[in-house]
């Protein structure tokens, strides 16, 4: 078993909540990303037993919606935002910059597993540009010298 | 207690405008906090909706507010619930529309933030007024903080009895759902909303039926934006006449402006109707004019689905009438400024890779057609642009648009199309000399 008790159990909860319980696929998939940072069959799977829904519809949606990585990543998955406010504002340059500090590029895991770098669509912090979602938290109005501490203090509490 | 989002706005000005009201506590970390909003005069819409008003009179009073929708359609809000049947026995459904995604417009998130309870008011008002007993909020699988501060603003309002069984005593019952999505622009759309709520894949659907009739679980459904249902407490309270005394004759109201790009003062703003937007971008008190004191390039007033303006355009008001006439659309109020140092080809490579990225597949001139513009662009903007190229792109866009079930397509065809149009030299430009006018490097 991936997915803890607690988890299944959250996810039978929200089942229960919804008028149609197939409506409870995508917070069944929220709860077994946050816990596990990404998906796959045996977790579709798992969620399939936990709300009573087949497996192959838990995938056909999961597929659908690109937030849920489907392979590992890094324990930071850095997901810098590219659309047009953001690269008004230098994300092009941001990307370039983290590519520089951690080693890789865009698309790439630091080898030591920490750090994992994508660029995405509009995150909906646009007058906050530049800015990027580590794991499920947003840093605005970013600059090199933010980038660096932040790049920091993940680096201290891995 | 810091903000989550550092985003600027002007609840200073709205503190003392009597005729903001939207952003009026925004900046007061206590206002999500269900004690700080009551004491303001938070639920009394709501009790007076409930204690002295039928749902038909909930009704009328927003109808004639002429309060239209905030998410980017601008349909009339009061409207849209009439189109509710009433004998149906069907239950029916509330949904706030969250999925905040619109390139550009970042307002929403604000409201929900800093503001949850006026949201879930206007919510639970919009549900009597259309029979609903179970109303669910869709926020942006992003946004998990603002969920959670939704969340937290649904459990206290249960316990103070504005959500619940028997509400207030007069027998209405009113549950609540937090539901948030997966990262897909399109589920903003309200019927792939609907399709995503259900757990299907978030794909559009064919209208007619529209949700009102036919929509979650094939029940009579209302989606409102967030901005939408956050007035109407306002206007439940101050009353339409009120509400019809802001903003332009035809547009009345305010608007929250997600002001981002080259200025240097990003920000939300909330201001009347018809306000200049050369002021909300030069003014000291809003965007204080254009970053590095470059000229202007160009805007897009309304998200990145919407035409853009040249500087001698921007002498036009922010209302629906003026910008439709001006050739653009208030859409989601997502004003996007440029500079000087922007090359037309570079900012819209962005954008098409934006809505071929986000196109559901559902269409074959959508789900083509922007795999193919942005195949085009791309190596028009790589220096590899061919001659005919430009000709080719306004072909494509021609057949993508109205040729879509939802407007997806439009929205990635009408930026493209606009700016064309107004830079048609530069798009040339770049295909004969194989370089940018200007290339875009902004340093962060």
């Amino acid at each position: 078993m991936i997915l803890t008790d607690e988890n299944i159990r959250r996810m039978k909860d929200a089942a229960a909540r919804y008028p149609r319980r197939k409506s409870a696929i995508l917070p069944a998939l929220t709860i077994a990303y946050r816990q596990v940072g990404h998906l796959n069959d045996d977790i579709y799977r798992e969620i399939s037993r936990a709300i009573g829904i087949p497996t192959l519809e838990i995938a056909e949606a999961a597929t659908f919606y690109t937030m849920f990585p489907k392979e590992p990543v890094g324990k930071y998955l850095i997901q810098v935002c590219h659309n047009i406010s953001c690269s008004l504002l230098g994300a092009d340059s941001l990307i370039a910059y983290l590519e520089d500090k951690l080693g890789i590029s865009k698309g790439e895991t630091t080898s030591d597993g920490l750090f994992t770098l994508i660029s995405v669509e509009c995150l909906g912090s646009c007058a906050t540009a530049p800015m990027m979602q580590i794991n499920h938290d947003y840093y605005e109005n970013l600059t090199p010298e933010s980038v660096d501490s932040i790049l920091e203090q993940l680096r201290a509490e891995a | 207690m810091t903000f989550y989002s550092p985003v600027i706005t002007n609840a200073k000005e709205a503190a003392t405008n009597e005729k903001l009201h939207l952003f009026k506590y925004v900046e007061d970390p206590d206002q999500p906090k269900i004690e700080t909003y009551e004491s303001r005069g938070g639920y009394q819409a709501w009790k007076k909706a409930l204690t002295s008003m039928s749902p038909d009179e909930v009704i009328d009073e927003v109808k004639k507010s002429g309060i239209r929708g905030r998410g980017g359609a601008g349909f009339p809000t009061g409207v849209k619930w009439s189109f509710v049947p009433k004998a149906s026995t069907k239950p029916r459904y509330l949904i706030c529309n969250a999925d905040e995604s619109e390139p550009g417009t970042c307002k929403d998130r604000v409201l929900m933030e800093r503001d949850p309870h006026g949201v879930i008011e206007g919510m639970a008002i919009a549900s009597y007024a259309i029979g609903c007993h179970l109303m669910f909020i869709y926020i942006r699988g992003e946004f998990g903080h603002g969920a959670e501060v939704m969340r937290k603003a649904m459990d206290e309002a249960y316990i103070r009895g504005h959500l619940g069984k028997n509400i207030r005593g007069k027998g209405y019952d009113l549950d609540m759902i937090v539901h948030t999505g997966g990262g897909a622009y399109i589920c903003g759309e309200e019927t792939a909303l609907l399709n995503s709520l259900e757990g299907e894949r978030g794909m559009s659907r064919i209208r007619p039926p529209f949700p009102a009739i036919e929509g979650l679980y094939a029940c009579p459904t209302i989606v409102n934006n967030v901005e939408s249902l956050a007035t109407v407490p306002h206007v439940i309270n101050r009353g339409a006449a009120w509400y019809c005394s802001l903003g332009t004759e035809k547009s009345h109201g305010t608007k929250i402006f997600s002001l981002s790009g080259h200025v240097n003062r990003p920000g939300n703003y909330e201001v009347e109707l018809g306000f200049p937007l050369r002021s909300l971008i030069y003014d000291p008190a809003y965007g204080n004019g254009i970053r590095g004191d470059r000229k202007l390039k160009g805007v897009i007033p309304g998200g990145s689905s919407t035409p853009f303006f040249t500087p001698d355009m921007i002498d036009v008001k922010l209302d629906y009438e003026s910008l439709a006439e001006a050739g653009s659309m208030l859409g989601s109020g997502a004003v996007i400024v440029f500079h000087e140092d922007t090359c037309i080809v570079w900012a819209i490579k962005k954008l098409i890779h934006f809505y071929r990225h986000e196109s559901c597949g559902k269409c074959t001139p959508c789900r083509e057609g922007t795999a193919w513009l942005e195949k085009i662009i791309n190596r028009i903007e790589a220096g590899k642009g061919e001659p005919g190229d430009i000709e080719k792109i306004e072909n494509i866009c021609e057949n993508i648009l109205g040729r879509t079930i939802c407007p997806l397509g439009d929205a990635a065809v009408m930026p493209i199309q606009s700016a064309v149009k107004h830079w048609r030299d530069e798009w040339q430009y770049h295909i004969d000399q194989k370089k940018c006018v200007v290339k875009s490097e902004f340093a962060f």
